[in-house]
Order: C-alpha cells, then structure tokens, then sequence
C-alpha cells in the first residue's frame, strides 16, 4: 500500500471512529448520570454489568474506537506541532494505540468476568 | 495635514520594519500607501500589483497581521489608530520589502495537477455543459480564484506542514474534478489525497474566512475528501 493511500486509510478511521464516539461517549455519560442519580453502589453496578453481555461488547468497541482516534490524533499533533513524522513516530503512535487498548480491554474485562 | 504611520518590512527574511509617515487620503486603499511610499519617500521600496482592481492577484500582503489583496483594502476598513504595519505574505519565502516569492504556492498548483486535461479535439463540436447540473454548478462556486495567495498565506496547516498542496491548488482541482470536460479525474485525486492533500485540511476555514473573492475553499476541499472517500473505498487510488 502506498502512503498516500495508507494516509488516505487513516483519516477514514479517523472520522469513521469519531463517528462511533459521539455514541459511545452520549451513552457512556448518560450511564454514569443515571447511576449516580439512582444511587447505585459499587456492587450493585457490579452485579448488572456482570449480568448483560451487552456491556462488556459496548466497552470493548468503546475502548478500540477511542484508542484509534487518540492514536492517530496523537500522530498528527506530533506531525504538525512537534515537526516529528516519519517511521519513528508511526511506531509510537501504533505503541500508544496498542496500550490504550490493552489497558482499556483489561479494564472491560476486570469488571465483566 | 492628517497622516498614517505606516510600518514597512524592509529586507528578506532577517529583516526588519521601517516606519513611514504618509498623508491620509479619503478613499485611500493600503496598495495607495505603498505606492505613495515608494514614488515620494523611498523608491528602493520592492512590491507586486499590477492591475489595481481585485482581477490579477499580485498585491496580497500581510496587512496589520492578516493577508488581504492591498489595492480593494482600504485604510478606512483595516488602520487600528492610524497605524498600519505591512509585511509580505506568510507561509512563503520573502524575496526583498513586501515581495514574497510564490514559487512553491503555484508549483504545488502543479503537483495537485491542477491542468486541464482535454478529450475533445478542434474537430469536435463544443461540448455542451448544463448550467444547472450539479457538478457545474459546485465548479461555478469555485472557479473566480484569482491565484492571490491570500488563502495559503492565512493557512494554519501550510504553517505546520510544508508540504501540504494548500487551500487554492486544492480548490482549483476541485473545479477540475468537477469538469465533464476533463479526462484527469483519477490522476488528479490521487495527486490530493493524503498526508500533502485534501485529508491534512483541519476544516478551520482561514481560507474561506479570508478569500477575498468569498470563494470557500473548505468547501471544495471537503469535496476532494468525499470524492477520495469514494474512491478509496472503490480501490481507486494510487500513486499518482
């Protein structure tokens, strides 16, 4: 693949995971409002997230989305304002999207299992 | 009699300003300060215009911080407490005084292939281009660049990336992307698409803010994205 091509590639993920998050983001806050307004305990989120499948596949797309987004944002801001482009910063924009997402998966599947 | 301090980038790119003081005239436009500059107080004084009225596009310059075409500014419009400090245009190399060197914006014109590449011969008949169609009408809305600069000048991303083709090439591919007549359509997207392209553009409309033709290059940039899009998800772009 040529790097006009794979630049084209990455800006599609770009807005195509921007997309997913105004979603993800809209239900995950109102989750938290809801909890906190219904007084929920710890235990008792515990208990419903552990109970539906649904969550945990909702915070495992959530968590792939964001560490896309973050990743290839992080690499044009180093692009543009740090003046750092090339094979170097690729890698640590795939590293930084790869932590993000194994701690984020991690997080999803503490709190399911 | 009423003056205007006006403050003036002499030398290249480790220059520095000089301070003139010139007469105020009603209806006085900022290229008339110029020139009034550099016939009665310093003819060494290096600056482009040639037509006076807004067509030809060679008298853009930085005015009080932001590029404008000089000769249909005013003074009126554009003096903060009749001062004015001029430079020459941003994002480009200064030759000497207020002349930058526009090389690389109308060579990058050239790497976003903004030619027209015919398909008819002079023994056809002329082609025949409804006005109201889609396509002619997103062309009819970007076509009067007048090639200032201003645009590139007032460009973030030009700043950040040098290499970026910038808000008037891309305009002017999209008037041609958007041409039945041209056969170059495939070519031409893969030229503006990418890092150096269409999808570098952060949408922050300095372009369109500043054009002095009221075209929007945002708009036909987020053209060129869609038309890419397309064509990336049809495996359509290559290397150029």
């Amino acid at each position: 693949m040529n790097a006009r091509r794979a630049e084209a590639w990455l800006w599609v993920a770009q807005r195509g995971t921007a997309v997913l998050l105004a979603f993800f983001v809209l239900v995950h806050l109102a989750t938290i409002i809801y909890a906190a307004r219904a007084g929920l305990s710890a235990a008792a989120i515990l208990a419903r997230v552990h109970s539906n499948l649904a969550w945990p596949a909702f915070y495992s797309i959530f968590v792939l989305a964001a560490a896309v987004h973050g990743a290839i944002g992080l690499r044009t801001v180093a692009a543009e304002w740090l003046g750092w482009r090339g094979r170097g910063a690729d890698a640590a924009a795939a590293a930084i999207a790869l932590a993000l997402a194994a701690t984020g998966w991690r997080a999803v599947v503490a709190v399911s299992l | 009699m009423e003056t205007l301090k006006v403050e003036v980038w002499r030398g290249g790119e480790d220059g520095k300003f000089q301070a003139f003081e010139v007469p105020r005239r009603a209806s006085q436009t900022v290229l008339d300060v110029v020139t009034h500059i550099q016939r009665f107080l310093d003819p060494t004084l290096a600056y482009r215009f040639a037509c006076r009225v807004g067509m030809c596009g060679s008298c853009a310059m930085t005015v009080n911080g932001k590029p404008r075409w000089t000769c249909r500014t005013h003074v009126d419009g554009v003096a903060r407490d009749g001062e004015l400090r001029l430079a020459p245009l941003a994002n480009l190399p200064v030759v000497r005084d207020l002349v930058a060197d526009m090389r690389e914006f109308f060579d990058k014109w050239a790497r976003a292939r903004g030619r027209f590449v015919p398909t008819a011969t002079r023994k056809d008949d002329f082609a025949r281009v409804d006005p109201r169609s889609k396509a002619r009408r997103e062309a009819d809305a970007a076509i009067e660049c007048i090639g200032c600069g201003v645009c590139y000048a007032a460009c973030d991303v030009v700043k950040w990336n040098p290499d970026y083709l910038g808000p008037a090439a891309l305009n002017r591919a999209w008037t041609l992307q958007m041409d039945a007549r041209d056969a170059g359509h495939a070519g031409r997207l893969a030229a503006v698409a990418g890092d150096a392209g269409c999808h570098s553009c952060h949408t922050m409309m300095s372009c369109t803010e500043r054009c002095p033709k009221q075209l929007s290059p945002t708009r036909s940039i987020a053209g060129l994205k869609r038309a890419s899009l397309a064509a990336l998800l049809a495996g359509e772009v290559e290397a150029p």
